[in-house]
């Protein structure tokens, strides 16, 4: 498939968002339960949403570029009962106004004691608003993967690997991102973040693995002679209908060299994996905010190119038709 | 329920392209706009098109077959680029089960593209919208056309009657019966999509020629063993009498 940069940024963005926020609210989470300490600088939380909030937003704005009549983009909340491109359409804005809300209780203070639990642990309105967040967040993630995997003709996404892969790139993301930010805030969460980011970049490390070598040794369904009816082994393609390019030569194929095509996978392979999991061992020992950040804007790169392989990687049974011109 | 569908002909298609300019001609003044035409006199021209016709070649030199293979959405009884449209501009009509687009509601996000296996969707680049071909649905059932016009354009337009037209669920239609006797056939099937339209197959006939057809084997002298058999090169019997 061609790799359209709207989605690829749409995808790496709002993946970005949704990790630094599920490691937001766990640390929350964990001081509520007090097995942290519980942050009390009001600015931490509602900076960390307002960043949320701009990578949200970011992705959606990319997203626009994407179709051809964006003035119509609010039709796509039409279809929800079968499409999961629409069930996104619709999670998306729900999970950004339930980090927004999450963000302005810490914001205003408003934020009464719901109940608590065997009288030691307090809930209160923000845990409930943020745990709304978090089920809105993970079903994003869903959605997401799911409209990828959900595409049976393209067998190199229809696999429940796609959706893990976009949660735990997504999550890993987040959580470096995370550790970052609380670095600068100095919050001591450092660790606790810097933790988990190691964990999930691991995590997300096997199993992107473990999509690739499934790729590397799928079977296509489809041949010329299913695509054409014939049989028999030799069938070549003499014309296909159009001088010059269509649509169906445009959109389906990646239209990278096999060279860099390769090259391109080990460049994510590089950057999203081992290059920021050094940094961020580095960073976490020396306390180097700096190397913290760069963890996450070196993978956030890598990450581009993970998802312009994704998407190139696809390799479309209209192809067939598509051999020569 | 009817399913309203082409058959092609791959015995009888010549390549000619007839089709692909009667359909283009004809959907171009469509109600839903033209469809585009970029750079027609540059280099690299570019266009939608809801047919084409592509060329294979089977077999290896000497033993080659040309098979011209007109292409178009073959309106699937289980359309995969429905439901994954977000906005519902993707449809099957419950009729005739012709599958359209809505180009009033259609937000060109390309989807329902990724979804069809054949590559039978276009967007249009000039109006943005996902486009294909719609069996001509403005003409085949318009009154104001004599009877036997009213079929899709490009079913009118084929010189060698490549292109049949009909409800594929009539089990006496022309359609149904030609795919019956005539080996029709869908493609791609191992992705469940049901195409309604079909293809009849290349076909050559043969005739099967036994030696002892050749032969006088029913030589009435040589059954008496009055005589022996004749050589196979000799005349027979009756080529020496005359009766
Ligand atoms: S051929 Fe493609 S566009 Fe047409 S109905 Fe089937 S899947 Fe949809
Ligand atoms: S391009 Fe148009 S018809 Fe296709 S899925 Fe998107 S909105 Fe639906």
């Amino acid at each position: 498939m061609h790799p359209a940069f709207s989605v690829i940024f749409l995808t790496t963005l709002i993946g970005a968002g949704q990790g630094l926020f599920l490691a937001l609210y766990t640390g929350q989470l964990y001081s509520a339960f007090k097995l942290l300490p519980v942050q009390d600088s009001a600015n931490y939380y509602v900076l960390g949403s307002l960043i949320v909030l701009v990578l949200l937003i970011a992705g959606l704005v990319s997203s626009f570029f994407h179709l051809g009549r964006p003035e119509r983009a609010w039709r796509a909340a039409a279809r929800w009962q079968t499409s999961w491109l629409s069930r996104e359409v619709i999670v998306l804005p729900a999970f950004t106004g339930a980090v927004a809300a999450w963000g302005l209780v810490h914001y205003t203070g408003w934020n009464p004691l719901l109940f608590t639990i065997s009288d030691t642990y307090e809930i209160d309105l923000s845990l409930v608003v943020g745990a709304a967040a978090t089920l809105l967040c993970f079903f994003l993630f869903l959605c997401t993967g799911m409209i990828y995997a959900c595409i049976k003709m393209l067998q190199e996404w229809a696999t429940p690997l796609t959706v893990v892969n976009y949660t735990l790139l997504g999550i890993s993301s987040g959580f470096i991102l995370a550790t970052g930010f609380a670095a600068w805030q100095d919050s001591g969460l450092v660790d606790f973040f810097g933790g988990w980011a190691i964990f999930v970049t691991i995590l997300a490390f096997m199993t992107r693995t473990a999509s690739l070598i499934r790729n590397a040794r799928i079977r296509h369904k489809s041949s010329l002679e299913t695509a054409i009816g014939i049989r028999h082994r030799h069938i070549e393609q003499k014309a296909q209908g159009s001088m010059a390019g269509s649509f169906n030569t445009r959109e389906y194929f990646h239209g990278a060299s096999q060279r860099n095509f390769k090259y391109i996978k080990w460049v994510f392979l590089v950057l999203v994996f081992p290059l920021p999991l050094m940094l961020l061992s580095i960073g976490l020992s020396a306390q180097a905010i700096s190397l913290l950040i760069a963890a996450f804007l070196i993978q956030y790169v890598g990450l581009l190119a993970e998802r312009w392989f994704f998407f190139a990687q696809a390799n479309h049974p209209q192809n067939l038709y598509y051999q020569t011109v | 329920m009817t399913q309203l569908a082409l058959v092609i002909d791959l015995n009888v298609c010549v390549g000619c392209h007839a089709c692909v300019t009667s359909c283009k001609e004809w959907n171009t003044s469509g109600t839903a706009g033209a469809l585009a035409d970029m750079n027609p006199f540059g280099k690299d021209p570019t266009g939608t098109f809801f047919n084409r016709v592509q060329t294979f070649e089977v077999g290896s030199y000497p033993n080659t077959e040309t098979v011209h293979f007109p292409k178009s959405c073959l309106h699937c009884e289980d359309p995969p680029c429905v439901p994954v449209c977000p906005t519902g501009a993707s449809y099957k009509r419950e009729e005739d089960g012709i599958v359209l687009v809505d180009s009033e509601k259609c937000i060109g996000c390309n989807y329902c593209s990724w979804a069809c296996p054949y590559g039978a969707r276009e967007l249009d680049e000039e109006r943005k919208v996902m486009t294909k071909c719609t069996l001509c649905v403005d003409r085949i059932y318009d009154e104001s056309l004599p009877e036997n016009e009213r079929k899709p354009a490009c079913v009118n337009a084929c010189p060698t009657n490549a292109r049949l037209f009909g409800d594929v669920n009539d089990p006496d239609s022309e359609v149904s019966q030609a795919i019956r006797d005539q080996g029709g056939y869908q493609l791609m099937p191992e992705w469940g999509t049901h195409p309604a339209n079909h293809y009849l197959p290349r076909r050559r006939t043969h005739i099967t020629i036994h030696d002892d057809e050749l032969v006088r084997a029913d030589n009435p002298l040589n059954k008496e063993r009055q005589l022996p058999m004749p050589d196979a090169d000799d005349p027979t019997l009756d080529e020496t009498t005359s009766w």
